[in-house]
């Protein structure tokens, strides 16, 4: 079976392994800048941003197999696009969790009003728009091409939703943006040597999942 | 070409719109009506903020209600006639334009509702127009083209709802920015910004529009 949607191979199956057993083994050993807000909890960024990271791979995925799926209707590429969106909303959930339980012990609040909550948010509105869509559609074909066209449009609104919303709202407590108030995350030589091999693994860990759901999908059509 | 199948289309919107009347008053009523209760409900307590964040969620649900039906109103026949006779991409075009214009009646509407019932909260009118005509304009756009999406799918009403929010939001954003702007001082300035953004999306709307929707209209 020879087709680009799959990535063959062991090495990077391996490679997401070590990244992430070395983000959460040497992540808590690492001496890391200390904040008043934070104290030890900004260790946090190696596994709550890699969400994040993970999420945004998933949906770039999930918007190029869309372009992909109108320009050839190969079921193969709808399938894909489906499923990275999948794994997208996953770690999107899990982003949301993690940084909320963050948010509580640094911010005092589960949620606060901040331009990327809100963006998060919204992402996983869109998604999971995108799956009753699916839903409510039977024949096959016409939810492929439907939701294809839904995902790409959507997909480019969301993307001006994120980048316009910090110019509309002025200050945003949140950090890795200019200007944030509470913890500039001008991360330290030190932190960065986990922080960069962290978000690779994630990335990688999402097309493992992505792959494996993929393949049980292809398996039951086949049935 | 484009341009003489355009006007055709809008101009049978328009005179189908005339012959059923009842979908129209339907929905000036329900944009009527929609008002009166914001204005009982909030008695006393309208101040710019929420006068801003009131006018633009109710236009939102009254376009939603009154775009909704632009693909499901005639008969799945006739649609299959006019996919002979005309490209989607006239097709489209026709009906942002046709819900354009919808939009800015139901815009004004609403606007002489508020003044009527809730008082004159804007300080710079040509500012809050200007914001009304291109909120209209995007609202159409962005609403014709998930109401074409939604058409496609069974529940199709509770669908239009539920994929038009979250990507109406920028747009919707930025206008009540806008319109708050034009309700808190007379300066033009510190708007433009906001109305760059705005032109971008409408741009963007449209485009995708244009290279999206022929994979709609044919099956």
């Amino acid at each position: 079976m020879t087709d680009s949607s799959l990535i063959k191979g062991l090495w990077w199956k391996l490679l997401a392994l070590l990244l992430l057993l070395y983000a959460v083994i040497y992540g808590f050993f690492i001496e890391v800048p200390y904040f008043e807000v934070t104290k030890e909890s900004i260790r946090n960024v190696f596994y709550h941003v890699g969400m994040w990271f993970g999420m945004s791979a998933m949906l770039i995925t999930s918007f190029i197999f869309s372009i992909r799926y109108l320009r050839g209707f190969r079921e193969k590429e709808d399938i894909v696009a489906v499923e990275a969106a999948n794994v997208g909303i996953f770690f999107g959930i899990l982003g949301l969790i993690t940084g909320m339980i963050w948010a509580k012990s640094t911010w005092g609040a589960f949620w606060v009003r901040d331009p990327k909550l809100d963006g998060a948010a919204v992402g996983m509105f869109i998604y999971l728009a995108y799956m009753v869509l699916r839903g409510s559609i039977n024949d096959i074909h016409k939810r492929a091409k439907v939701s294809a066209v839904f995902n790409i449009f959507a997909f480019i609104l969301w993307i001006v939703f994120v980048m316009v919303l910090p110019r509309l709202a002025g200050s945003t407590i949140h950090p890795g943006q200019d200007g944030a108030p509470v913890m500039a995350l001008n991360l330290s030589g030190s932190t960065r040597i986990v922080f960069y091999p962290a978000m690779i693994g994630w990335i990688l860990l999402g097309f493992w999942i992505m792959n494996l759901r993929i393949r049980i999908k292809r398996l039951g059509i086949r049935d | 070409m484009l341009f003489r199948e355009v006007k055709a289309l809008i101009g049978k919107d328009i005179r189908l719109e005339l012959k059923q009347k009842y979908v129209l008053n339907g929905i000036l009523l329900y944009l009527l009506s929609t008002v009166f209760v914001t204005y009982l409900a909030f008695e006393e307590v309208i101040t710019p903020e929420t006068w801003n964040s009131l006018f633009w969620i109710i236009l939102l649900f009254v376009g939603v209600n009154g775009i909704s039906k632009s693909f499901v109103q005639e008969s799945p026949a006739r649609y299959i006639y006019y996919y002979t006779i005309a490209s989607p991409q006239a097709v489209v075009l026709s009906k942002i334009l046709y819900n354009l214009l919808l939009m800015a009646i139901l815009s004004l509407l609403s606007f002489g509702m508020f003044l009527l019932l809730m008082g004159n909260q804007v300080v710079n009118l040509e500012l809050f127009i200007l914001a009304l005509f291109l909120g209209s304009f995007g609202l159409s756009s962005i609403l014709t083209m998930v109401a074409a999406i939604a058409s496609r799918a069974s529940n199709n009403f509770s669908l239009m709802a539920v994929l038009s929010f979250p990507i109406i939001l920028p747009l919707l954003l930025t206008l009540m920015k806008i319109s708050r702007m034009a309700l808190s001082g007379p300066e033009w300035p510190g708007a433009t910004g906001p109305l760059v953004i705005l032109v971008t999306i409408n741009l963007a709307v449209i485009i995708l529009a244009y290279l999206l929707f022929p994979y709609l209209w044919r099956d």
